[in-house]
C-alpha cells in the first residue's frame, strides 16, 4: 500500500505529515509506504497510491492535479494530531 | 546529520506584527540574523503562501513558514517567532497564529531529521500555547527539545 503526503513545495509540511502518518499507521498496526510530494509532481507520485494526505487548503488543487487517479484524498486539519490522522486513515483503509 | 542549532538570534519573542506577511518577515529576518538564509528567502516564504494558501498553518496557532531550497539558503536553519497578538493567516480551522516557525533547507532530503524533531515536540497539543508564552530563548529551546548552546 502506498500513501502520499502532499504540500505546496514538497518539504516541511509534507515531511511532518509523512512522519506523523507513519506514527499513526504504526499505532494501527498497518504498514504502508509513505512518500512526501509537492503539488507539481503529485500526478506522478499518486499514480500507484491508495491514499493522498493533504490539508483542506490544498485538497482542491490536488484533486484537479490527479485527474482520474483512484487515490482517495484525505484532508488533515492538524498535522500534529496523530489521532486525527490515524482515525481518518482507519476509516479510509478499513 | 546534525540538527541545525536554534540560536538566540533565531528566536524572537512577543513580536508585534500587523498581518501574516509581517509575521513571516520576522521569521525570515531571524533566519538571516542566524546566518541561515539571505533576505530574499522571506519573500519566497511569502510567495508560497500567496500561491498555495494558508496550508502552512499546520496546527492550531502554528504556522510553519518555508520555501523550496534555493541559492538564498546558506545552510539549513530554523527560527521561532512568537507574536504578542495573534494574526489570521486565512486558515479555515487553525487561525489565528501565535507562533511562526521558519524553516530553511538546502536540499529536500537533509531536512527530515529536523522535521522529525519538530514533529516530536509539537505532537504535544499544549506546546504551541507554551511556546507563545515563553519568556526566554532558553525556554523555547527547552520546549522544543534543543540543547542550550550547541543547538542539538
Amino acid at each position: 500500500m502506498k500513501i502520499v503526503a502532499v504540500c505546496g513545495v514538497g518539504i516541511g509540511t509534507s515531511a511532518i505529515l509523512k512522519v506523523n502518518a507513519e506514527r499513526a499507521l504504526d499505532r494501527l498496526g498497518l504498514s504502508a509506504d509513505v512518500d512526501a510530494s509537492d503539488l507539481a509532481s503529485i500526478a506522478v507520485a499518486a499514480a500507484d497510491a491508495q491514499v493522498i494526505l493533504t490539508s483542506t487548503e490544498l485538497a482542491g488543487a490536488v484533486r484537479a492535479a490527479i485527474g482520474r487517479s483512484f487515490a482517495e484524498i484525505i484532508e488533515v486539519s492538524n498535522y500534529f494530531d496523530v489521532e486525527e490522522i490515524g482515525a481518518k486513515l482507519e476509516t479510509s483503509l478499513g | 546529520m546534525t540538527l541545525p542549532p536554534l540560536l538566540d538570534d533565531a528566536i524572537v519573542l512577543r513580536a508585534h506584527v500587523d498581518d501574516w506577511r509581517a509575521a513571516v518577515r520576522e521569521a525570515g529576518r531571524a533566519l538571516v540574523r542566524s546566518g541561515s538564509t539571505r533576505s530574499e528567502y522571506a519573500d519566497r516564504m511569502i510567495a508560497v503562501i500567496e500561491e498555495f494558501g494558508a496550508y502552512v498553518v499546520i496546527a492550531p496557532g502554528l504556522a510553519l513558514a518555508h520555501a523550496r531550497p534555493g541559492p538564498d539558503v546558506l545552510h539549513e536553519g530554523l527560527s521561532v517567532v512568537t507574536l504578542d497578538e495573534p494574526v489570521p493567516f486565512g486558515h479555515p480551522h487553525n487561525d489565528p497564529v501565535h507562533v511562526v516557525v521558519g524553516l530553511a533547507v538546502s536540499n529536500a532530503e537533509e531536512h527530515v531529521a529536523s522535521v522529525a524533531r519538530l514533529a516530536n515536540a509539537f505532537n504535544d497539543s499544549g506546546i504551541v500555547g507554551r511556546i507563545a508564552n515563553a519568556e526566554s530563548a532558553d525556554e523555547v529551546r527547552a520546549l522544543l527539545g534543543f540543547d542550550r548552546a550547541a543547538g542539538a
